[in-house]
């Protein structure tokens, strides 16, 4: 199953195995951290959640840049046709 | 293409060799058990559509009767109980059906070992439910079972209601451009339900929408009067299911904007991490009209300026084609079909 | 929702769609397959295809795990659940796939102990709270899924729970697309790439796709844009004769994968030499297993499962769906003999299936309505 949602880390759980409280749309979850745990997940962090864990951190900054791309799409096109027509 | 009547439908069979769950979850299992067994080996004689009342003409008299039971577990949940539900839920079906509740009889299986307590607050939510919506109990049945028999308890509530006249409440009155009107957010009781079961690690700020929508339906009708073609209050499976039913029994399309239909965020996160979808989920306050077009601004601010219906709103409408199936169209031209539920995501939700 | 809302906006797709609609040369024709079961569900839930032009081409890759799964996989499944004291907890997702005694549902209904869960966790504490009873999950997934499996069995083995065992059915998603490429029948023009199993095992597994292969192969996320992105860059690496590996999913996609969940499957899976697909015949080293180290926690070995293999009934074309030679409609069963109420196969009913998700979404949308839809 490649369900996966981003959801918001609110708090992080004590215990031995490391857990935390995610929040999806103002909808908490308790979510295992073990798989992540290199990344140092904090309360603020978004992640991505698969079948109770979190796989990995989402990138507010990727996301940014991405979208940022996607804006562009169609205005380069629109950007050389006009450098060409300056050309002809 | 011509307006295709309900014999569109192909006849539905009931050959299923055992019931399940799914039979009783709304969506097309219900229909195959209820069109396929039960109507036409119960039924007298039937012309048109089932519709969520039966009507009785005594002398010149027009009654309006319905009946519907209540399994749901746990019995109570945030914003409401079984008992609720139980009274609500058969004064929706016959406001749907246009006719105002005037009484209900209740029925209940008890299973030894209930609590008096919680028998007791289960009745005292029928009485004040019953209170404000206006109707009165007149009397009913109790039958005790052993222990392990039943789940506690369930209810059954006949209720017996007076057709509204002005307006006759038929789906093949439908036609091409009505539209279609949604009394507001869906999901909210199918979602509580499943939160409340607990096992499930999930926790969010949600309530069970339980609520009589006559006072909603009375001041639609009082504004569109015939214009009003259609009522449906969509519970187990949801709005999907409901207007699916509406396509195909009156043979035409139909198409909703996906963008409008409100949702409460926390039913979309819940859904977004089940893998549900807020349409196919029980609703026990709410209800889907279709009106006609030159109703439709009259018809929407009057249920919108009634206590309850702020957020209704005008959720798609009826097209030519393609016949018996509902669209859902997103903003950016693309489209995908919205089917009736299938099996049983959420048992016992009601 | 953040990271879901923004990547669905309307403007934004339109946008994309007339970019693909420009990079999409008229007298070519692309063929690209998505292979990751969760893309074809999201192209159908979204109506990508409305807004591609008739040129490309979108093939639907064998990336369901339940679809994959021969008949007698799910028999051998539902054997445990014969016995008294065992619980079979399973995702909702497998609960209506068909065997040849009924589905899971259906042994629910008379009378199994058959429980759906939202995470193998779920299933261990299951375990734990019910000492008296056996819990077997029923593990499915690629490898998004196994590390969670992984780290489940770590944790009983830590805590000492001992009436928990998994059936593993754990599959690979590379030599799926090794055999889809060595397929005599496909024309493939480049890949969109499974988003969420590359979180696990990075973007380098799909190298030899395009240096041996010659095929460019684009990892993408699972909303609109990201599927639509993603075929901007394919087309715009067949525009230029390209053959690379790209990631579009760079928000949740490291280029390495991720180390911890790689280790956690080595700590507890192996490699079965060869494993059954359903309609793609044995491939080798396509699966995962328990390992001996945790063979007390390995299900297969803790039971006696038939293991019958069983074929699909003849008529069936599952296999030929699977791998993309057909279009879910083209299959004979499609919508008579099988329905999502009544399925012969698990693509009619697995969320990942590409069956369902055409019936679902797509199969009665009639061309007088998607020209009404461009219209909007």
């Amino acid at each position: 199953m490649c369900l996966a949602i981003p959801g918001k880390i609110v708090e992080i759980l004590p215990g031995e195995y490391r857990s935390a409280v995610v929040e999806v749309a103002g909808v908490r979850r308790r979510v295992e951290l073990g798989l992540i745990e290199d990344e140092h997940p904090a309360p603020g962090d978004w992640v991505l959640i698969h079948v109770g864990f979190a796989m990995s951190k989402i990138s507010e900054q990727d996301a940014i840049d991405q979208m940022r791309m996607l804006a562009l799409l169609g205005e380069s096109e629109a950007a050389i046709e006009e450098v060409r027509g300056y050309s002809q | 293409m011509p307006i295709v009547s309900a014999r569109l439908v192909p006849r539905v069979r009931f050959k299923d060799p055992q019931i399940e769950m799914a039979h009783g979850a709304g969506g097309k299992a219900s229909r195959r058990l209820v069109e396929g067994l039960f109507a036409p080996l119960l039924l007298d004689s039937r012309e048109g559509p089932l519709g969520d009342a039966a009507h009785l003409r005594l002398g010149p008299t027009d009654l309006a009767v319905t009946a519907d039971s209540f399994v749901v577990n746990p019995l109570t949940f945030p914003g409401g109980s079984i008992g609720e539900l139980a009274v609500n839920g058969t004064v929706n079906d016959l406001a749907v059906a246009g006719a105002r509740a005037e009484g209900l009889v209740t029925t209940f299986i008890l299973e030894a070992g209930l609590p008096g307590d919680v028998l007791e607050a289960e009745v005292r939510a029928m009485a004040r439910a019953a209170r404000q919506a206006g109707v009165a109990i007149l009397g009913g049945d109790t039958k005790v079972v052993e222990h392990g028999q039943a789940d506690r308890m369930y209810i059954t509530t006949t209720g017996i209601g007076r057709p509204l006249s002005g307006v006759t409440i038929d789906v093949r009155s439908v036609r091409p451009g009505d539209k279609v009107l949604l009394s507001g957010p869906v999901g909210d009781h199918g979602i509580t339900i499943l939160l409340a079961r607990g096992g499930l690690d999930l926790e969010a700020d949600l309530e069970s929408d339980t609520r009589s929508v006559w006072p909603m339906v009375e001041t639609l009708v009082d504004a569109a009067g015939a214009g009003v073609r259609w009522m449906r209050d969509p519970t187990r499976g949801g709005v999907a299911t409901s207007l699916n039913e509406l396509a195909r029994d009156c043979g035409l399309g139909v198409s909703i904007l996906e963008d409008d239909v409100p949702v409460h965020n926390a039913v979309r996160g819940a859904c977004e991490l089940l893998g549900l979808d807020p349409l196919h989920i029980a609703n026990e306050g709410q209800f889907l009209a279709v009106v006609a077009p030159e109703h439709a601004t009259a018809a929407l601010r009057a249920v919108q300026s009634t206590p309850g219906g702020e957020r209704a709103c005008i959720i798609g409408e009826i097209l030519p084609q393609p016949a018996g199936t509902v669209l859902a169209m997103t903003r950016y031209g693309a489209s995908r079909v919205i089917d009736m539920l299938v099996g049983d995501p959420l048992p016992r939700i009601c | 929702m953040r990271f879901v809302d923004e990547f669905r906006e309307p403007e934004l797709i339109r946008k994309a769609a007339e970019e693909i609609r420009r990079l999409a040369d008229p007298a070519r024709r692309f063929r690209l397959m998505e292979v990751c079961g969760g893309h074809t569900h999201a192209i159908y839930r979204f109506g990508l295809k409305d807004v591609l032009p008739a040129n490309v081409e979108l093939i639907h890759g064998p990336g369901c795990p339940v679809c994959v799964l021969p008949m007698g996989r799910i028999d051998d499944g539902l054997s445990m659940a014969g016995r008294s004291d065992v619980i079979l907890t399973a995702f909702g997702d497998m609960m209506r796939v068909p065997g040849t005694q009924g589905s899971p549902l259906q042994h629910k209904a008379r009378g199994r102990d058959v429980r759906i869960v939202y995470s193998p966790m779920d299933a261990l504490k299951l375990a734990q709270a019910n000492p008296d009873t056996h819990v077997v999950f029923f593990a499915i997934g690629f490898e998004t899924t196994a590390p969670s499996t992984a780290l489940t069995m770590m944790r009983a083995r830590a805590q000492g729970t001992r009436n928990f065992s998994v059936f593993c059915n754990h599959v690979t998603i590379v030599p799926a697309i090794r055999a889809i490429l060595d397929s005599p029948d496909m024309r493939i023009d480049g890949f969109i790439g499974p988003g969420h199993v590359s979180t696990v095992i990075g973007c380098r597994p799909y190298e030899w796709i395009a240096a041996d292969a010659g095929k460019p192969i684009v990892v993408s996320g699972f909303e609109p844009l990201d599927i639509l992105q993603g075929i901007v860059m394919l087309l715009r690496q067949l525009e230029h004769g390209e053959a690379r590996v790209e990631n579009q999913y760079t928000r949740a996609v490291p280029w390495e994968g991720n180390r911890a969940a790689l280790g956690v499957i080595a700590e507890v899976f192996e490699l079965r030499p060869y494993f059954e697909w359903r309609g793609m015949g044995f491939i080798s080293q396509s699966a995962l297993r328990v390992n001996d180290r945790y063979a007390d926690w390995d299900a297969e070995r803790r039971f006696n499962v038939p293991g019958l293999r069983v074929t699909d009934p003849k008529a069936a074309q599952c296999g030929e769906v699977l791998k993309g030679v057909l279009k879910p409609a083209q299959c004979k069963l499609f919508g008579r003999e099988c329905t999502p109420e009544h399925p012969v196969g698990a693509l009619m009913v697995s969320s990942e299936g590409s069956c369902a998700a055409y019936y679902n979404y797509e199969h009665r949308k009639s061309p007088a309505v998607i020209d009404l839809a461009s219209m909007a």
